[in-house]
């Protein structure tokens, strides 16, 4: 496959023409349609895509559509960025979510920990009003920013028809 | 403490005291150095020698570690007319110092060479910033990065934080109690000459001070420093020749891991660190336990990694590192003061050198506060630890080092008094 190069809110990305693992995984964010390696001797799904199973070490996996909503595991909330691309987009928002699919598994400790920003539905950077709302324990569903061809970004954004928690856990000093 | 009754220093499986760091040095904690790496290196492994009263002719070994910000071995021993028999520059940070001890016996007991240098030098403020700030930041992402960089993910405190908040979620630790790591080491700093900030800090002050990344404010966070720091194994039988009290090791672990280090937080629980895994390896190759040791060195690369570290090798059973942290024990005067010379926090940031180095002149009775020396060119130290006074652990006899890469990776060391 043809490598990428993009800019994404002024900073450069790029994927090489040899990393097949994240040509195919970001080539489905951009179908925004999400697919995760599904490991072919254990059936284990894993995250980030890699090269072999993380759970039993097999190298032969399948890639396989998941439905991409969860729960926010934990967060941090970044005020002072040192990016220049988000230096005049903070507070922002990086959530590690349990996905519902294979949560508790292979053990109660583990989840499909899925990285991404919080987001409005169309994909752009939360603002601080959303921010506030958001904390450990809030439902959440899969969007994406699209960046280029073959590449977007997956993220996620509050998910409305979900049922909330009355208050999520959130760090105490505001 | 004294060493438990049925310890068997003999083992040879694991050569439980038969390595010593005979000789510490290190240049002033700076913002803005003046010098090169190179020049810093050669200073402080200088200063690491005289210490010890080595001749440039009985170093032959090298160890030093880095991330494209520092001089190679072989042109500071150049610059120190050594003539090495062997040497490595390794890649990394934080947790590098103590894995580097390991592989520094590893190599003089296979017989590569006789006496090793471990140094560390970096203009971590005026050149490459620890903090992640200026060329880095700015670098292009690119591949397995995207996964992280993309979303305003990189700075260690960014990096770190999903585990800090999580343990706050999972224990109730409080910014409080966390807080209080910063307090207890600036009160450390202010009775240590060299520190770069001797400033006394107090809860209010850490709380009100700006929010970096939550839940991590500007105090809770590490000072950036220019430095080269160094110290120098040998064998134990050829460091009674010399001219300091040798500080013995006991156990060493090297880069413990989580598993999934691709991504750590795919195994839970996220607000367990590597100490967990390192503490089974630590503490039956030192054969002491927790209990045993009279101070720690837990790296503060942040307030947090201080706490989570100190209770993931069982100081404090899991959950109650924000109490263990906060009701004294850590303190100078308390039951097991951490990070004597006010750490990376306050001293300077040396990637966990000096935390090593402030413990071996600790074992020697003999650390570098502002007490009056006696006739022997020793401190006759007060134990008295208000502010510019004395930082000397009364009767130190064994010590504890817990280096920090990242949540999922961390090292460690036992030493005691020679």
């Amino acid at each position: 496959m043809p490598g990428i190069k993009a800019d994404y809110m002024g900073m450069a990305l790029s994927i090489d023409d040899l990393d097949g693992e994240n040509l195919t995984y970001f080539k489905h964010c951009a179908a925004h349609d999400f697919h995760l390696q599904k490991c072919d001797d254990c059936s284990l799904l894993r995250y980030p895509p890699n090269t072999g199973c993380p759970w039993c070490g097999a190298a032969a996996a399948t890639w396989t559509r998941v439905e991409a909503k969860g729960t926010v595991h934990s967060y941090n909330e970044v005020h002072h960025a040192i990016q220049p691309a988000f230096k005049g987009h903070t507070p922002y928002m990086l959530l590690l979510v349990d996905l519902d699919t294979q949560k508790g598994q292979p053990s109660e400790v583990e989840a499909l920990r899925v990285v991404g920003n919080l987001t409005t539905p169309d994909g752009i950077l939360a603002p601080a009003d959303m921010v506030k709302k958001v904390g450990i324990g809030t439902r959440v569903r899969m969007v994406f920013s699209d960046v280029t061809d073959g590449l977007s970004l997956p993220q996620w954004t509050i998910d409305e028809t979900a049922a909330q928690p009355e208050k999520p856990w959130r760090y105490a000093q505001e | 403490m004294p060493l438990p009754a049925d310890t068997d220093a003999t083992i040879p499986k694991y050569l439980r005291d038969k390595y010593a760091i005979v000789g510490v040095g290190e240049t002033p904690y700076t913002r803005g150095s003046g010098k090169t790496t190179r020049a810093m290196g050669t200073f402080a492994v200088r200063a690491a020698m005289a210490d010890a009263g080595l001749k440039n002719t009985e170093i032959d070994g090298m160890l030093s570690y880095q991330s494209g910000d520092s001089t190679f071995a072989p042109m500071i021993a150049g610059d120190l007319g050594i003539r090495l028999n062997f040497y490595m520059d390794v890649f990394g940070g934080g947790s590098s110092t103590e894995a580097l001890v390991g592989i520094a016996i590893g190599v003089i007991e296979a017989g590569l060479c006789k006496t090793v240098a471990i140094f560390r030098s970096m203009n971590g403020f005026s050149q490459v910033r620890i903090g992640g700030t200026g060329a880095r930041s700015a670098a292009p992402v690119n591949g397995d990065q995207l996964h992280s960089r993309a979303y305003g993910w990189q700075s260690a405190g960014q990096m770190f934080s999903p585990t800090f908040m999580r343990h706050m979620y999972d224990y109730g630790t409080t910014p409080e109690q966390v807080a209080m790591v910063k307090v207890i080491h600036s009160e450390h700093a202010s009775n240590n000459p060299k520190a770069y900030y001797k400033k006394r800090f107090t809860v209010d002050e850490v709380l009100s001070s700006r929010i970096i990344c939550k839940p991590l404010h500007l105090l809770d966070c590490c000072v950036e420093t220019d430095n080269a720091t160094c110290f120098i194994i040998t064998r134990a039988e050829h460091a009674r020749d010399l001219r300091q009290t040798p500080a013995l090791i006991r156990g060493v672990v090297g880069r413990c891991n989580k598993p999934r280090m691709d991504m750590h937080y795919q195994h839970g629980p996220i607000s367990t660190v590597a100490g967990h895994y390192g503490k089974n390896i630590l503490w039956p190759n030192a054969g002491v336990g927790p209990e045993d040791v009279d101070l720690t060195g837990a790296y503060d690369a942040f307030t947090f990694t201080t706490m989570l570290q100190l209770e993931d090798y069982g100081f404090c059973k899991k959950g109650e590192g924000g109490q263990y942290v906060s009701d004294g024990t850590i303190r100078l005067g308390g039951k097991r003061p951490n990070n004597t010379s006010g750490g990376h926090l306050c001293e300077g940031y040396t990637h966990g050198m000096n935390m090593v180095i402030e413990n071996v002149r600790q074992l020697r009775h003999d650390v570098d506060d502002s007490c009056p020396c006696g006739p022997d060119g020793k401190r006759q130290h007060t134990y008295d630890y208000s502010e510019g006074g004395c930082r000397q652990v009364k009767n130190a006899e064994v010590t504890a080092n817990l280096g920090w890469a990242m949540p999922g990776t961390g090292s460690a060391m036992v030493m005691r008094r020679g």
